[in-house]
């Protein structure tokens, strides 16, 4: 908290996603967003909430559900000099709009010889922990990471999710913005950033001298609460925010094993195949010799997300077995 | 209840007179003389544009057998009445998406022989820079986006394109060509209701040569009248005889006016046949040759030169000497493709994103 808390307001990231979103429609009239129950209901999880009202319907769009046309239609639309703004419900929707995001988003400037780049924003929510089971829960931006052509953002604070959409939209080419479930009721002090915010640097959450917690999006509590109990047993915990899934910002990563020489990577994706696995390579690329111990990853456990509130938290990686890990690099 | 009628819908004044013709076997409805009667000089250009494609494309068999081009290369032989007729109706400004079996489109489109060829071999100088191939042709300044290779995969593009043009209240079409396979695609249907619904000026061209790679129209779809499947979203929808690129360019100017004039998309079934085989690749052990036979007697540029002899139009002398003009300007766009510069490999990994793009330069 500041000093004497003038240019502080409590915010949630919902709202601080829809100020970003408002801010965008009144300094661009190319702007414009459109998605599945954007406008009336005021977005399914309500971040677009009063929009509609402000904007009009031509600039916040309520589609029919047809993820891959208004997807589509979105890369279109920035192609012929629009700034849209695609809000997809879930990560699991999405892939019925995956045909539009890899196919065409990712490799028209490719394919067209650098003729036609895609200004496009898709944002969606991500993630587990709400009991929605196994069709409304999964963590697939490591999916989309994989894919040259795009960038992949993971808001995980306030700040970011208030201040990452600008640059996201300055961006020429297609940016996804992972927004994951559990964080749109926190809470909290929103502070002016000190600097712009940029989509390229992971950021350091916590400095640390032990061990590097490695992480991102709805994870990065889950992190941070680890470091307290490690701090309490003495075990100096650094926390990094990766904030960007791809161009994944490796440097932060190296430099923070040079200072730390102890890695657990944080994944609410399944460890096979995960943004986990490709972090944990880098460091085993870059970082080999620095390592005092195996890296450590903590996963979803490899199950289909279960509804029931027992099964869905033992899934999910947790605080303890973030510590537990770190316990495990440590000793 | 004959299936035009069975296609219109309330706001479509009447189809064009070809939208009558609802079975290939009746031919003589289709070489029904047009009601408008264009000078011979534009006659001419038709012709002329046609020859182009045609032409271009048996060079590329000739290219593809010697291997000096690769890939998947789906040829337009038989079906080059709809790209030239419906590019007539288009202005500059307007936008076009197209497929895989593209070339026709993109010469259509005013792309030069030179640099669609150039594409054809990989070359810099292509209009893609050698980046997509026969299947991905481009050329922003000319509006023409693509060359998409999955199927159906261009038309939640094309809305997008007329959203756009529509938000900045610019009169623009964006025309969408798409074949009888995309029926079967999802996207095809949520394009056809987001466009339907939304209003949006799109031109949506079916070329329905009653093939999807070896899996004939009657096998694909329960329901083989695509215009009356089109006209049940609440759109114009004529069915519209492919062959003659006559009726093709006055049943495509009559829709794109009346998009213009803001009544929300058309869809025009085009009803064709391709002479050759899907792709390079396609023995083509699926169709009668009989049945081939058939439409090549349609052939359009028979059709079109026929007629055009018939009223005393054209003699053989202009023949050959479009013919020549034409293989002139193929002969030189192998030429220039046959000298253009390969990019380096160590440009390989530019225009992934913006900002690689820029280190072309
Ligand atoms: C989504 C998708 N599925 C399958 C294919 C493979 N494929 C390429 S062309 C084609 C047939 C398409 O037929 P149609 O739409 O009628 O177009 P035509 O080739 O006859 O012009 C198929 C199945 C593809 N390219 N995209
Ligand atoms: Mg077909």
């Amino acid at each position: 908290m500041g000093v004497d808390g003038s240019h502080e307001a409590k915010t949630t990231y919902r709202e601080a996603m829809r100020e970003a979103l408002r801010q965008a429609l009144r300094s661009d009239e190319r702007v414009f967003l459109m998605g599945e129950d954007v406008g009336r209901y005021g977005g399914c999880f309500g971040v677009s909430l009063g929009l509609l009202e402000e904007f009009g319907p031509e600039r916040v769009r309520d589609t029919p559900l047809s993820e891959s046309a208004f997807v589509g239609a979105g890369i279109g639309a920035a192609l012929a000099g629009m700034r849209p703004v695609v809000e997809i419900m879930t990560v699991n929707f999405s892939l019925l709009a995956l045909d539009q995001i890899l196919n065409n988003a990712a490799t028209l400037l490719h394919m067209s010889g650098g003729q036609l780049p895609v200004p496009l924003v898709i944002r969606m929510t991500t993630g587990a922990g709400r009991q929605l089971a196994a069709q409304h829960s999964h963590s697939l931006e490591g999916w989309y990471a994989h894919i040259p052509g795009i960038r992949v953002l993971a808001p995980a604070t306030l700040e970011d999710a208030r201040h990452m959409l600008a640059p996201a939209l300055a961006d020429p080419d297609p940016v996804l913005i992972f927004e994951h479930g559990s964080l749109y009721n926190v809470s909290g002090e929103l502070l002016e950033p000190t600097a712009p915010v940029d989509l390229e640097h992971a950021a350091i959450r916590r400095p640390g001298t032990d061990i590097s917690l490695i992480t991102y999006g709805g994870s990065l509590p889950k992190a941070l609460a680890a470091a307290d109990e490690l701090a309490a047993e003495g075990i100096s915990a650094e926390v990094i925010d990766l904030r960007t899934l791809r161009p994944l910002d490796a440097e932060a990563i190296t430099a923070s094993v040079a200072r730390t020489h102890r890695a657990v990577v944080i994944d609410e994706a399944w460890r096979t195949g995960s943004l986990a696995a490709e972090v944990s390579a880098r460091i085993a690329e870059e970082s080999f010799y620095e390592l005092d111990a195996p890296v450590e990853r903590v996963c979803s456990a490899e199950v289909p997300m279960p509804y029931a509130r027992r099964l869905e938290e033992a899934a999910l990686p947790q605080p303890a077995d973030i510590v537990a890990a770190a316990h495990r690099a440590v000793n | 209840m004959s299936a035009a009628r069975a296609t219109r819908t309330r706001k479509d004044p009447a189809p064009p007179k070809s939208g009558k013709e609802t079975t290939t076997t009746r031919r003589s409805a289709s070489t029904e003389a047009p009601a408008r009667q264009p000078d011979t000089g534009h006659r001419t250009d038709l012709l002329e544009s046609m020859l182009r494609i045609r032409h271009f494309e048996e060079r590329c068999v000739e290219l593809y057998s010697a291997a000096k081009i690769r890939g998947f290369v789906h040829l337009y032989i038989g079906e080059e009445a709809v790209a030239v007729g419906v590019n007539e109706a288009l202005t500059p400004e307007d936008a076009v998406v197209s497929t895989y079996r593209e070339h026709g489109h993109a010469l259509a489109r005013g792309i030069t022989a030179d640099a669609v060829m150039a594409e054809m071999y990989g070359r810099t100088t292509g209009c893609s820079g050698g980046r997509g191939g026969s299947m991905h042709l481009f050329d922003a300044s000319r509006r023409f986006y693509g060359g998409n290779a999955i199927v159906a995969g261009g038309l939640p593009l094309a809305a997008g394109l007329a959203l756009a043009d529509r938000m900045r209240e610019r009169t623009n079409v964006t025309c969408c060509f798409f074949g009888d396979g995309a029926f079967a695609e999802g996207e095809f249907h949520e394009t056809a209701n987001l466009a339907a619904l939304w209003k949006l000026p799109v031109l949506l061209v079916c070329e329905n040569n009653r093939y999807a790679m070896g899996t004939a129209l009657e096998r694909h779809e329960a329901q083989t009248d695509l215009a009356m499947r089109a006209a049940s979203y609440g759109m114009v929808a004529w069915a519209v005889d492919g062959m003659d690129v006559e009726v093709v360019e006055q049943a495509a100017r009559r829709a794109v006016e009346g998009i213009r004039a803001g009544t929300g998309p058309h869809f025009l079934e085009l009803r064709t046949y391709r002479f050759r085989a899907h792709s390079m690749y396609d023995p083509d052990r699926y169709r009668d040759r009989t049945e081939i036979e058939r439409w090549k007697s349609r052939d359009p540029i028979s059709l079109l030169t026929d007629r055009m002899r018939d009223n005393g139009e054209l003699g053989d002398k202009d023949v050959a000497t479009i013919e020549q003009r034409i293989t002139a300007e193929i002969d030189r766009a192998v030429e220039a493709a046959e000298q253009a510069p390969e990019e380096p490999v160590e440009h390989l990994l530019h225009h992934v994103t913006s900002s690689s793009a820029e280190a072309v330069s």
